[in-house]
Order: C-alpha cells, then sequence, then structure tokens
C-alpha cells in the first residue's frame, strides 16, 4: 500500500497546484483583457446593429464555428469533431467530482465512447494537416505539434482505461470526491491511470499561459463583440478622454 | 473599352481561379522596401526623426503598452492558435507565394518579439513556441513585410477569432514610428494634411482654380449653372471628399456626379479648403493622436462655415474613418442636424434620392460600359451604410443598377465581405511597392477576368480613389485599359438628366488621360 499512498499523496497536491494555477491564471488573464480599453469602433463588417445581435454571433461562432467553416472546410471539420467529442468528454467527467449524478450526465452517457472515437479523429486529422499541408508546416511551432500530441496522449489514455486496462472508477472517483473536502483517498495503482491524470493537470497547469486561452478570448475579439453603432453613438477609452482635457 | 487579348465566343477558358494557392516561395518578397521616411516629416507627425540608439529597448516597451491600451492588440497576441485558416486569405500570399504574406504568418512577425519579451514560455522556452529575440534583422523584417499589408481585414473575416492582422500590422508601423522608422510616402502626406489640408498639398488657390473650371465644363454640358462651391458659408452641407476627386480620372468625373446629384437634389452645399481631404493616413501608420487630427480639421471646417451636415465622396479607408471613427475621434458632432446620419455617404444621399424618384437617368447614357463593382475592403468590412446591416453592399449596386443597363457580379467568394483588395491600400499605393501592388491585385483582377469572359465586361466601378488610381495603373497589366475603371458617380453623372437641361446628341464624358498619378 506505501507506493499507491505516495502517489495519492502527490497527485493530491498536483490537482491542488494545478486547479490554483487554472482558475487564478485564467482569471488573471481575463481581468487583463477586460482590462485593456478597446479605443475604437473596429467590428469586422457587416456587424450585428444590436447587442442581442452579437450574443448570437458570439454564439454562432462558439457553438458553430462559423467563420472557421466559411474559410476551411478541412480544419472545421476535424476542429469541429475535436472540440464536440473533447465537450462530451469533459462534461461525462463530471461524474467524478459529483455525489449523485445528474439527469443530463446520464443522458450523454452513452454517447461518451463515441465523443472520444471523434475527438481523437479530430485531433489526428488536426496533426496530420499540421504535418503535410505546407502552409500550415510553415507557421508551427514545437509547441503546437506538442499541444496537439498532449491531447491526443490525454484522450488515448482514458480510452485505453475503457477499451485495454480497466481501472477501478469507483476508487477514482472517491479519490477526487476527497479531494473536494481536503482528503486524500486511496488512488488505484494503475500506471495507465497515473499517466492520464498527470497529462491532463500539465493541460490545466499550461492553459492559462498557452494558446489554449483562445476560447475565453473570443469573448473579448472586438472584431467579433462589438456592435455597428459608431455613428450613433461615441465609444472613447478612458485614456483617449484624457487627450480632449 | 477593354480590349482582353482572350476568347469571348465561347472558347476554352484561359482565365484561372481568383483563389488558387501559389506553392510557397520562402523570402521572394524579402528585398521589397519601401522608402523611409524623411527625418522632417517623423518630426512633423511627433516622432523621432531617424531610428533611436535605445530603439529596441522603447520598441520592446511600446509592445507592452499597446497591449495595456489596446484589447485587439492583445488579445489577438494571446489567442491565435495556428489552426491556419487565414493562411490563403491574403491577396499578398496569392500573388506573392512569400509564407511571410500569409495573415498568421505576418502577425507572427511581431508575436514572436511579444512572446520573448511579455510570456513565461517565451522567456523561458523561446525554442518551444517560436519566440525571438528583438534584432536589427527582425526590425527590418518588421519594416518590410509591415508595408506588405495593405489592411484590408479580409484575414479578420476567416479567422474562427476574428483576428486582425490590420491591427496588429497598424500597431506595428507605430511602434516604428515611436523609433524614427517612419514609411516616406504615408508620413508625407500626413505631414501635407496636416498643414495644407489635403494629401496632395494643393492649396486654396489652385483648389478655387480648379473647381471653377470644372463649373465651366458643367456648364457647357447641361445648359445649367451646376456650382461646385468652396467655402461657402452657410452651406447646408460640408463635403468631404478625396483631394484626388479634384483633378485624377476617373476620381473628377465623380465629383462632377455629386455636384449634379446635389444640383438636382437643390441643396446648399461647399467644399472646404481647410479641410479639403478625406482620407486620413494616420489610420495607416495606427496613430490614434494623428488621425485624430486630421479628423479635428474636418470637424472645425464644420463649425468655421456653419453647416448642417457632413456628407463624404467615395473613398474606402477615409468612409472608415468617418463612419467608425470620427464620432469617437473628434465628436460629439452636436451642432450638426441630427436629422441625418454623421457623417453621411454621397452614396447615401443618392440612393435616398433615387428611392424619392427625384433623379430622372437616361440607363442608355451607359451602354457603352459592361460593368461589375468591386467591393472596397474598407467600405465592406470597416463600414456601413444606409443604417443596416449589409447596407454597404447594396446601396452602391442599387445606385448603379439605377443608372446602367449591363450590370454583372463578379464570384461572390471575392465580393461583399469577401471581397479582394485592389492591392494598393493601406498606404502601399507608392511606386516604389509597383510590384507587389502588381502581384496583390491578381485575384481581384482574376476575378474580374473570369467576367469580362463569361459576360463580356469591359469596366470596373469602385467607390475608393485608392482603388481608382491602382487599378489604373495596374489593369493594363492584366489585359486592360487603364480607363478600364469608373466611379460610381461618373455613371450616375452619365445618365442623370437635370431638371431644365439641355440634351445634346452624346453628353457622356469619357477618360481623357489626365493625370492618375496622385496620393489619396
Ligand atoms: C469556448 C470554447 C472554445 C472554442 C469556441 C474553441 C474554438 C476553437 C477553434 C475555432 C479552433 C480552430 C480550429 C481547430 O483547429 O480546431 C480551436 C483550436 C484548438 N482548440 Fe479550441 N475552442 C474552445 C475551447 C478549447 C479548449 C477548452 C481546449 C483544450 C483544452 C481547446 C483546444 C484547442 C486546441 C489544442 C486547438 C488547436 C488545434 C490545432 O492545433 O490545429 N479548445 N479551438
Ligand atoms: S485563422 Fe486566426 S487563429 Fe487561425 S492561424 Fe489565422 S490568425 Fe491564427
Ligand atoms: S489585412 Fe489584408 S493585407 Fe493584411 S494580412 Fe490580412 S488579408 Fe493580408
Amino acid at each position: 500500500m506505501g507506493g499507491s499512498d505516495v502517489s495519492a499523496t502527490l497527485f493530491a497536491l498536483l490537482y491542488y497546484v494545478a486547479t490554483l494555477l487554472l482558475v487564478v491564471g485564467v482569471a488573471m488573464k481575463l481581468r487583463r483583457y477586460a482590462k485593456a480599453p478597446a479605443p475604437l469602433k473596429i467590428p469586422t463588417m457587416p456587424a450585428p446593429r444590436t447587442m442581442k445581435g452579437v450574443y448570437f454571433r458570439l454564439l454562432r461562432e462558439t457553438v458553430l464555428f462559423e467563420s472557421l467553416f466559411k474559410s476551411n472546410k478541412w480544419i472545421w471539420l476535424f476542429g469541429y469533431l475535436f472540440h464536440l467529442g473533447m465537450l462530451v468528454v469533459v462534461l461525462r467527467h463530471f461524474r467524478y467530482v459529483t455525489y449523485d449524478i445528474w439527469w443530463w450526465l446520464e443522458l450523454i452517457q452513452p454517447f461518451g465512447i463515441y465523443a472520444s472515437y471523434l475527438m481523437i479523429i479530430g485531433l489526428i486529422g488536426l496533426l496530420v494537416r499540421r504535418f503535410t499541408v505546407e502552409r500550415v508546416r510553415y507557421i508551427s511551432s514545437p509547441s503546437d505539434y506538442l499541444m496537439l500530441v498532449l491531447l491526443i496522449a490525454i484522450a488515448g489514455t482514458g480510452m485505453a482505461m475503457t477499451f485495454v486496462q480497466p481501472v477501478d472508477i469507483i476508487a477514482v472517483k472517491g479519490f477526487f470526491l476527497g479531494l473536494l473536502r481536503f482528503q486524500i483517498n486511496p488512488l488505484p495503482n494503475s500506471p495507465m491511470l497515473l499517466v492520464h491524470l498527470a497529462l491532463v493537470a500539465g493541460l490545466m497547469i499550461i492553459f492559462p499561459i498557452s494558446k489554449l486561452m483562445h476560447g475565453p478570448g473570443l469573448f473579448f475579439s472586438p472584431t467579433r463583440n462589438q456592435i455597428d453603432n459608431s455613428r450613433e453613438k461615441r465609444h472613447l477609452a478612458p485614456w483617449a478622454k484624457k487627450l480632449e482635457e | 473599352m477593354a480590349s482582353l487579348d482572350m476568347n469571348a465566343e465561347g472558347g476554352p477558358k484561359f482565365v484561372g481561379d481568383p483563389l488558387a494557392i501559389p506553392k510557397i516561395k520562402c523570402d521572394s518578397m524579402e528585398d521589397l522596401e519601401s522608402y523611409m521616411a524623411h527625418p522632417k516629416h517623423n518630426t512633423d507627425l511627433g516622432f523621432p526623426g531617424e531610428l533611436i540608439d535605445n530603439w529596441k529597448e522603447v520598441a520592446i516597451a511600446k509592445i507592452g503598452e499597446l497591449a495595456e491600451n489596446n484589447r485587439a492588440f492583445q488579445v489577438y497576441l494571446d489567442t491565435c492558435v495556428k489552426c491556419g485558416a487565414c493562411t490563403d486569405k491574403c491577396h499578398y500570399f496569392l500573388g506573392t507565394g512569400d509564407p511571410k504574406n500569409m495573415p498568421v504568418a505576418r502577425q507572427d512577425l511581431l508575436r514572436s518579439v511579444y512572446r520573448r519579451y511579455y510570456t513565461f514560455a517565451g522567456k523561458n522556452f523561446p525554442w518551444l513556441v517560436g519566440a525571438r529575440d528583438l534584432t536589427r534583422e527582425v526590425l527590418d523584417e518588421w519594416y518590410n513585410y509591415y508595408h506588405q499589408c495593405s489592411q484590408c481585414r479580409r484575414c479578420s473575416v476567416f479567422c474562427p477569432y476574428g483576428i486582425d492582422t490590420a491591427e496588429i500590422s497598424m500597431a506595428a508601423r507605430e511602434i516604428m514610428n515611436t523609433i524614427g522608422m517612419g514609411q516616406k510616402y504615408c508620413n508625407e502626406i500626413i505631414a501635407k494634411a496636416k498643414t495644407v489640408g489635403n494629401n496632395l498639398g494643393l492649396n486654396p488657390k489652385a483648389l478655387r482654380a480648379t473647381l471653377e473650371d470644372l463649373e465651366e465644363d458643367l456648364e457647357e454640358e447641361t445648359g445649367l449653372s451646376v456650382r461646385i462651391p468652396l467655402d461657402e458659408k452657410g452651406a447646408d452641407i460640408l463635403l468631404i471628399t478625396p483631394s484626388a476627386d479634384f483633378f485624377a480620372e476617373p476620381h473628377i468625373d465623380g465629383l462632377l456626379g455629386y455636384a449634379k446629384v446635389f444640383h438636382e437634389a437643390g441643396v446648399s452645399w461647399t467644399v472646404s479648403s481647410y479641410a479639403s481631404e478625406a482620407a486620413n493616413f494616420g489610420m495607416f501608420i495606427g496613430s490614434y493622436e494623428n488621425m485624430r487630427t486630421l479628423c479635428l480639421r474636418i470637424r472645425q471646417a464644420a463649425e468655421d462655415l456653419g453647416v448642417k451636415r457632413i456628407v463624404f465622396g467615395e473613398c474606402g479607408h477615409a468612409w472608415r474613418v468617418a463612419y467608425s471613427f470620427m464620432n469617437t475621434l473628434a465628436g460629439p458632432f452636436d451642432f450638426l442636424d441630427q436629422d441625418y446620419p454623421i457623417p453621411q455617404h454621397i452614396m447615401e444621399f443618392t440612393h435616398d434620392m433615387i428611392l424619392k424618384g427625384e433623379l430622372n437617368f437616361d440607363k442608355s447614357k451607359n451602354d457603352h460600359f459592361r460593368l461589375t463593382y468591386h467591393d472596397s475592403c474598407n467600405v465592406a468590412r470597416g463600414a456601413g451604410m444606409g443604417g443596416y446591416e449589409g447596407g454597404q453592399f447594396d446601396l452602391p449596386r442599387e445606385v448603379i443598377k439605377a443608372c446602367c443597363n449591363n450590370y454583372f457580379e463578379m464570384d461572390r467568394d471575392t465580393t461583399h465581405e469577401s471581397t479582394f483588395c485592389c492591392g494598393g491600400g493601406g498606404g502601399l499605393l507608392t511606386d516604389e511597392l509597383m510590384d507587389l501592388r502588381i502581384k496583390g491585385a491578381s485575384p481581384r483582377m482574376t476575378a474580374m477576368q473570369q467576367v469580362t469572359e463569361d459576360h463580356g465586361v469591359t469596366h470596373l466601378v469602385a467607390i475608393c480613389a485608392i482603388c481608382k488610381t491602382q487599378f489604373s495603373k495596374v489593369m493594363p497589366e492584366y489585359g486592360y485599359e487603364r480607363e478600364s475603371i469608373l466611379s460610381v458617380h461618373q455613371l450616375v453623372a452619365n445618365a442623370l438628366i437635370l431638371t431644365g437641361q439641355t440634351i445634346d446628341e452624346d453628353t457622356a464624358p469619357e477618360g481623357d488621360g489626365v493625370a492618375t498619378e496622385v496620393n489619396s
């Protein structure tokens, strides 16, 4: 039992630290985005003339990846499969941190496996594009490949636990519920699980300091979140106001 | 008339695909450098005359300052996922194949430096995230490639987060100006507009003489006293139009069109010699202050002349500044008549008149043209018209169709919000960049060649002074005559029959080779 106690403690620490870095990191980034003023109206026109229209535009960008669809069907397809798959997979993981399983968790439960297929297919498609399309290869840094590899590894180890090397899911749930009340419960000593959990913690840590901020960033993008009403309404940044004094 | 060397009678298609993606040709445009500004022009704009000694520190600090003062800059530097969706959207990449002209790669020239000095990963693991030190080579690369971006915003339409490379390139130019590395073409022009009142440096006397000549031409043509008033206090409308409208073809014919429409509408109007320029190159160099100074001149002129309305002539980026920024920069315009849009576009004015049925057209006067319309990027993606979403696409087309019979659309992937830049916008309309301008025009020209082949289109119509000048220069490279570019209000002028006008056989004025060498 000694080894698994040590790993349980280590992973408990790792997850506290990762959660803290994720939450604080994202909050700091969002505060920075929110604080920086947009000095001029620059929505990509034609743009909505009402706030409702703007919300609808952002909704379409988030839910449908509308601009990407106009832009490139292959990236859209792979990107969409990946994100949709990931969304369902992430939602499904809520069952590890809630006592009672919410009704919608039950609802998506059967789709979990398909979702992981979609996620993997999408990720591999994106990775292949990155290697094979000359233009995309040109703009890629090592981190861009590694990010995809990381996500594939996370999804891969997760699927391996479903299909190849099952782990004691009840115990995993016990471990995470324990963390919520600052208790360290035993963690099954499965290499696959430990690798999976370590990679996920890694993803949480790099989230706020990497391009993964694109999700929240979208909502701060002035070309997408501004109303077309500049003739009717002045739009003065605080630093610009000083020029008028 | 266009004289395109190709089979117009159903022969095999020779025309390419305007969206065709070229093979990558690394660094093929590396040596194309626009002239640097004279120290005097930099200092006129409030920048150091020459590259300062501690340029590196100042540039790095400026990046941080911009990130704090401009949300777009900050968010766009952070959020690009390098998905590659924008890589084939820039006309300069399509035309040159130089990968640094792919929007994301253009952003990366600056992003790599931002990452090196402002992000955890870039500070500690530069090789991992493509971060690099700011060196003289990097600075030169900035100078060249940020002056190969016309700030047309086509990339921002297609980016999933709306990342607008124009914002990055404006910021980059501002950083370069801050350390004394301005571009001659832009800075010289801004200096002129700030002192003389227009980009051409045309003084009030010369302007008056020009306008009087034009009035005579109008009187000769119509038999009526159609006026182009200058500095007339108490006029209702102040017309702000690109100075190219005062003397270059086909711009002038557009000005005659405005004059006829105003005449027919029976409104009193005037041009101002103090603010005789719609263009605002302050936008191209990303300088809020310079843009504001130029807008304040317009406000000043409106106040001094006591007008009730401001109407803008045909100019793309000027309309973006006017529509999207002017209220913020120089408003509130509470001294103007609030019943009209402030400012109003001449297209809105003419369109209104057409809707009210007050303009009488003889469409056949334009029958010798077979036309297509070029959506200018700053009107299409940077401004609006008509007070509703997408009005900037409908109004010009409706006006054209009201006064012409032969109108055809180009490929939808190259018009409306997806329009291709003419290749000369954003402060690149200068001779030393001609190679880039010709190559950058190729997607638009290819789309036009398609409609020439399919429908025998002969002429291109636009509502931007830069587009007009650029096309009259580059169209010959694509098998068209330089007179194949027209103003929308030129078509209006041709077809409009004024009340009480004497009609002779052929009144359609055509291009007669007046200088097109203009700066606006
Ligand atoms: C509101 C939430 C989000 C939206 C709207 C969004 C949207 C997008 C879009 C449009 C792309 C570009 C196309 C593509 O390559 O798929 C993208 C890429 C990417 N997203 Fe997201 N995303 C969101 C959340 C996330 C989250 C939470 C993660 C990871 C934990 C993530 C990871 C990625 C990665 C790694 C890429 C790059 C794919 C590549 O390398 O080609 N996204 N995202
Ligand atoms: S489309 Fe947007 S996110 Fe994708 S590479 Fe281009 S700038 Fe980056
Ligand atoms: S703004 Fe226009 S010119 Fe500049 S990178 Fe984007 S598409 Fe190219």
